[in-house]
């Protein structure tokens, strides 16, 4: 009788080992590459906004490289990039990621698209802040009706842009840490809940936002000054300090999140689902352009 | 929802992980508890205690220190394991053996002594008289599979630290609540959560059947 029990479980065991990985997205595919493994370093405001779900697979599709896109803060992925542990970045933090370039940890820098951060806080705007147009003075209201604000407080590119604008103000929350400040460690989609549950104000790109929307109870109500601008990079990590990198395929990335096709795609993405794109193609531009 | 192609992905993912780690962990752990059980050496009630702190392991710590190793610029690195479903089956391998050997050891220690003399009296060879013995506690035996497979079954700071959650490639049940409640989308969590509680009821119910039958 046990024999028998333990025959079907046998029978069951091998029947789950022979499930291999099924729902892969994998359709007929170029040849792989000599080194198929990519890692993308990128951050969790990227992944969140569900635009790498769509340009992942594209990637792969038409490469045959096998992206493992690891969504880690910008601190995190810059460290990363620091040790050799990933391939490519894209990420969002122009001033911390010069000098990685001129360290020569990263080798190519290619400015890919942005979109822009705004201020989201409850319907009921305690500090009264909607409608202003500058975010330097928004930020200044807010702490001075101390009203409660979540920070990302995890070094991410969105948290150095908030940071940034605090030090413009004269009551930067980071000197002494109020208990109206709320840092919560974690990335924006989870930091947007928070703020909702809380009816706080933060600061998010749009992006992220206009993704979660349905599950906020949150308005947009600080955006379009110029300081909020928010700009994605794509960075290689340079295989003379790094060896072990797989630079052909962090190059191949590099030049498909440039190119023209790709760069349609990202300036469509979000028009059928929110009416309006969650970013803008800058393939085209130059750094200059966008002010940095 | 639940029949959707990528929960599906996810959900027999996640089995063939733990599955598997639990498999390994029983492989390693249930001849080191018999050995730490029955074996007479120095320093064996000091293995004993380590490897009962090592129930308790916080498993983020393990996958930290996992992570470490398989990194690029860690020592395995050039294993390039990191992000791979081995990744995590290591992790969890080292997570559960713990609670495997050091559950067996005490198993065989709550046998009855004369057992083993008698045994020995009846001419019974080494192995003989180990498979004897685990027969006899086959009730607790196979409680510790199954404390060692929910060990790992529900677990999900290894498997962050040193799988990635990837989507496709390395995302299991629990790396996808914790997603999907950062996401806001507290429906999708909740049903992924009663999917793993439902499959981890159903794998223990077959386990304890088992486990029941032996009683009679």
């Amino acid at each position: 009788m046990k024999t028998r029990s333990l025959i079907l479980l046998l029978v069951l065991g091998l029947m789950l080992a022979a499930c291999g990985p099924q729902a892969t997205s994998e359709p007929a595919m170029p040849e792989a590459p000599a080194n198929p493994t990519l890692i993308l370093a990128t951050t969790t405001s990227t992944q969140d906004s569900g635009l790498l779900d769509v340009i992942v697979p594209m990637f792969q599709n038409q490469t045959g490289y096998t992206v493992q896109t690891v969504a880690v803060g910008t601190g995190a992925a810059l460290a990363m990039a620091q040790e050799g542990n990933a391939d490519v970045l894209l990420v969002h933090a122009p001033a911390s990621e010069i000098p990685l370039m001129e360290s020569g940890d990263c080798k190519d820098r290619m400015l890919v698209m942005h979109n822009d951060f705004v201020i989201v806080g409850s319907p009921a705007d305690p500090a009264d802040i909607q409608g202003l147009e500058v975010a330097v003075d928004a930020f200044a209201m807010i702490a001075e009706a101390e009203a409660a604000f979540i920070s990302r407080g995890d070094d991410s590119g969105t948290n150095k842009k908030e940071l940034s604008i605090w030090t413009d103000t004269d009551s930067d929350p980071n000197t002494n840490k109020p208990a109206w400040y709320v840092e919560s460690g974690q990335g924006m989609g989870a930091t947007l809940v928070i703020a909702s549950e809380k009816q706080a104000y933060t600061l998010t790109d749009r992006a992220t936002y206009l993704a979660n929307q349905e599950n906020l109870d949150l308005e947009i109500l600080v955006e379009g000054d110029a300081v909020l601008l928010n700009v994605y990079h794509v960075m290689t990590v340079n295989p003379e300090k790094w060896p072990e990198t797989n630079y052909d395929g962090a190059l191949a990335f590099a030049n498909f999140m440039t190119n023209a096709d790709t760069q349609s795609v990202i300036g469509e993405f979000g028009v059928d689902e929110f009416g309006q794109p969650l970013f803008f193609p800058d393939a085209d531009k130059t750094d200059a352009d966008l002010g940095l | 929802m639940v029949f959707d192609a990528e929960v599906f992905q996810i959900t027999v993912l996640s089995l063939q992980i733990s599955a598997l780690a639990t498999g390994l962990s029983l492989f390693i752990g249930l001849p080191l508890g018999t050995l730490l059980a029955l074996g007479k050496f120095p320093g064996r009630s000091f293995l004993l205690s380590m490897v009962n702190t090592g129930m308790g392991l916080p498993p983020v710590v393990v996958g930290l220190f996992v992570a470490m190793m398989l990194w690029r610029s860690g020592p395995l690195g050039d294993l390039k394991l990191i992000y791979t479903p081995t990744a995590i089956i290591i992790a969890q391998v080292i997570i559960s053996f713990p609670v495997v050997t050091g559950l067996t050891a005490a198993a065989l220690q709550a046998l009855d002594p004369r057992l083993r003399l008698q045994l020995y009296g009846l001419g019974a060879s080494l192995v003989q008289m180990i498979w004897m013995l685990w027969k006899e506690a086959r009730l607790p035996l196979l409680a510790a599979l199954m404390a060692g497979f929910g060990s790992v079954i529900s677990e999900v700071g290894a498997s962050m630290m040193v799988g990635g959650n990837i989507r496709y490639q390395t995302r299991v049940l629990t790396t996808a609540i914790v997603l999907e409640t950062g996401k806001g989308n507290f429906d999708i969590a909740i049903a992924l959560g009663i999917l793993l509680l439902t499959i981890t009821f159903l794998i223990n119910w077959a386990l304890t059947w088992i486990q029941q039958r032996s009683a009679r």
